[in-house]
């Protein structure tokens, strides 16, 4: 991972143990002992074991394992709402394990917003009243804190709904409700806890979208938790594995799904092996909108709009591909008043034919991120390839 | 072999007795500070003439609950005046309402305390189930040596009598709010009192209202038993009905007792339910 990144977030020998002699379990621990055999000889649960990470200024880490794993417990230890038992998570030279009262509220106000699984939002509190619950408990003061919350109710498209009660509203907008009110707080860390989980499918892959819109715009540290292996890979800049209160794999979605650190990654991912055999042209979706080349700029500008795309590929009228053509550019033949946009593609963009095995295409998403185009031998454009779509399809691969 | 008899009893006396000596100061101050605050509520509310109070009180069950509440309340309370049992109400409702804010006032903390801490919640809840089984009579005798006989020794025993649904529900209340709210309050770093202020206590309004209304009814019972120990009102009335064997008169002072009880049911209910 990029060493050159500031860390936020320094978890080091973190250990958690529930119940009333946590020497005793930790001691059997160091003996070697694991979490069932330790709840058996005395009683206790030991929640984590022994957990060191760092969180990266920026990124979205996301920390994944199945139910019972530890997860939540590891959020909650973050912000202390779970007192630790041994262990130091540093934030910004602050180590929250050791601070008093005052300054635990202090740091909490300061660094950490939360975003709950099952929304957890104040129900005798307007959407409005909700989104300013943070900055209220800070004392911001009434006009300021309602435009802040006003605009990160605009963020989340909840813009009209400010006076309604969030009974009145369904399951997906009241989590939208849950992270204006995270946003608006603007905490330097953004914590949630299977944020999307209780969402339904479709719901749930918007909302994933979003947060990625919102994060490539914003930049917030964000820890997510989540035990879908499809989500992690799909929002995740870098994944912690965690297995019954342990760290098993640290890396980023090509890292774990390409080299498993052992065989519960393995089980985890299970069939992503066969990613050697999965192509492009399995991940590869419709062209959603075409430019011609006879098109003039702002034509092909209003098609990107439309879709809300930043780039469009651009075809002869068999489907011959002859080049993409970004949004930038194409104001640009605007405002030079070009009749087409021949003049304008550019030649910067990857091609593959159907066959080109997926794990080659992760290296190919450049900076930029446009889509790979699929082209058969004609090189007629077959599809496009976009990031997401691989992850997803080699985890589709996991799940059969 | 004979046991003796404990004398529970006389304990209890010593107790009291001791208690009304050594405190004689304080619960004569008491008692004048209560007094006084009867008469002038007293005297305000009997200042206004019949029809103003009536057409006060009808106009405030329409705007908190319904227009049906209004007329029911304007017919009631012109029966009561008709009846001539016009100031023997008022003198009830007095009783009834220092007693209930007394009761409240005190069982807000008591119960907010109670929800608080589970050490004192052990503590509180036994006491109330004491204070809510022991005969209402009882709490009359204790109230004549501290306070003497009238309305001021009415209202203390009332208290007592009235006050455990206040705090049981008002600890219910706050015990009832979702554990997830309460952890979403302090992720966002709210202080101890912000999260009672801003969480707690709003959820459980609706609850803690419930008591303050059981509480009121509670008083109301208590406040016309208080009779016998020479509390006003329309308690007096139907004390006097049955030494003086008039049954007409204690059942009109008995239906007033009804009609005053289901106006103050209705609205404490319906205020509880338009916060909902
Ligand atoms: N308050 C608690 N008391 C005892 N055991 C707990 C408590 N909270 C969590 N645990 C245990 O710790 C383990 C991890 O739980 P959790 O962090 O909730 O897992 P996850 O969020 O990954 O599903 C589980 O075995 C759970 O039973
Ligand atoms: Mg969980």
């Amino acid at each position: 991972m990029d060493e050159t990144r500031s860390v936020k977030i320094q978890v080091r020998g973190l250990s958690k143990v529930f119940g009333k002699q946590p020497k005793k379990a930790l001691e059997l621990r160091d003996q070697g002992l694991k979490r069932p055999e330790i709840l058996e000889k005395t009683g206790q649960t030991l929640g984590l074991s022994n957990i060191s990470f760092d969180v990266y200024e920026g990124e979205l880490l996301v920390i994944m394992g199945l139910s019972g794993s530890g997860k939540s417990t590891l959020i909650r230890c973050l912000n202390r709402l779970i007192d630790t038992t041994e262990g130091d998570i540093i934030i910004d030279g602050e180590n929250i394990p050791t601070l008093g009262e005052k300054a635990l509220l202090e740091c909490r106000r300061r660094h950490f917003s939360m975003v709950f699984q099952n929304f957890a939002l104040f129900p005798h509190r307007t959407v409005q009243q909700n989104a300013e619950f943070g900055l209220e408990i800070r004392g911001i003061d009434k006009v300021e804190r309602r435009d802040i919350a006003h605009t990160a109710l605009k963020q989340v498209g909840l813009e009209g709904w400010e006076d309604a009660y969030p009974n009145q509203l369904s399951g997906g907008m009241q989590q939208r409700v849950g992270l204006a009110r995270a946003l608006a707080n603007d905490a330097s860390v953004l914590l949630m806890d299977e944020a999307f989980s209780a969402l339904d499918p479709l719901i749930r892959k918007d909302m994933q979208q979003e947060l990625l819109q919102l994060q490539s715009k914003m930049q917030k540290t964000t820890v997510f938790i989540t035990h879908d292996l499809d989500e992690a890979l799909n929002i995740g800049d870098r994944i912690v594995l965690l297995k019954d209160g342990e760290i098993v794999q640290i890396g980023t979605p090509e890292e774990i799904l390409t080299q498993p650190a052992d065989d519960y990654v393995r089980r985890f991912i299970e069939g992503v092996d066969r990613s050697r055999v999965l192509t492009a042209e399995s991940a590869m979706r419709p062209v959603r909108t075409t430019a011609r080349s006879s098109d003039g700029p702002r034509t092909a500008l209003h098609r990107m709009r439309d879709h809300s795309i930043d780039s469009i590929y651009v075809t002869d009228r068999d489907r011959h591909l002859l080049g993409l053509l970004e949004a930038e550019t194409a104001s640009r033949a605007i405002e030079a008043k070009a009749e087409t946009i021949t003049d304008y593609l550019t030649q910067d963009f990857r091609k593959v034919p159907p066959e080109e095995p997926l794990q080659n295409l992760f290296a190919m998403f450049s900076e930029k991120s446009f889509p790979i185009a699929v082209v058969d031998k004609q090189q007629r454009l077959l599809g496009v390839v976009v990031k997401g779509a691989v992850l997803d399809e080699l985890a589709r691969a996991g799940e059969q | 072999m004979d046991i003796p008899r404990i004398p529970l009893g006389n304990w209890i006396e010593g107790g009291l007795n001791w208690l009304t000596s050594e405190y004689s100061l304080v619960t004569r101050g008491i008692s004048r500070f209560t007094q006084t605050g009867i008469n002038s509520l007293n005297d305000s509310l009997m200042w206004l003439p019949e029809w103003a109070l009536l057409a006060i009180i009808a106009l405030l069950c329409w705007k908190i609950a319904s227009i049906r509440l209004a007329i029911g309340a304007a017919a009631g309370l012109a029966l009561i005046w008709n009846l001539g049992l016009w100031n023997p109400m008022i003198e009830t409702l007095t009783l009834v309402v220092i007693a209930t804010f007394v009761a409240v006032v005190i069982a807000l903390p008591v119960g907010i305390a109670a929800a608080l801490s589970e050490r004192l919640y052990r503590l509180i809840m036994p006491a109330l189930d004491f204070m809510q089984t022991m005969p209402a009579f009882v709490y009359l005798i204790p109230a004549i040596p501290f306070f003497g006989i009238g309305s001021v020794s009415a209202i203390f025993a009332t208290v007592i009598f009235s006050m455990p649904p206040a705090i049981r529900f008002t600890t219910l209340g706050i015990r009832q709010v979702p554990v997830e709210l309460i952890e979403a309050a302090d992720a966002y770093g709210a202080t101890r009192g912000q999260k009672l202020v801003k969480v707690q206590l709003p959820l459980s309004l609706p609850t803690i209202m419930a008591g303050i209304n059981q509480t009121i009814m509670l008083a109301l019972s208590m406040v016309v038993i208080a009779a016998m120990i020479g509390a006003d009102g329309l308690g007096s009335e139907v004390w006097r009905a049955i030494q003086r064997l008039r049954p007409g008169d204690g059942f009109e002072a008995g239906i007033a007792v009804v009609i005053l009880a289901m106006l103050l049911d209705r609205l404490t209910q319906s205020l509880r339910k338009s916060r909902q």
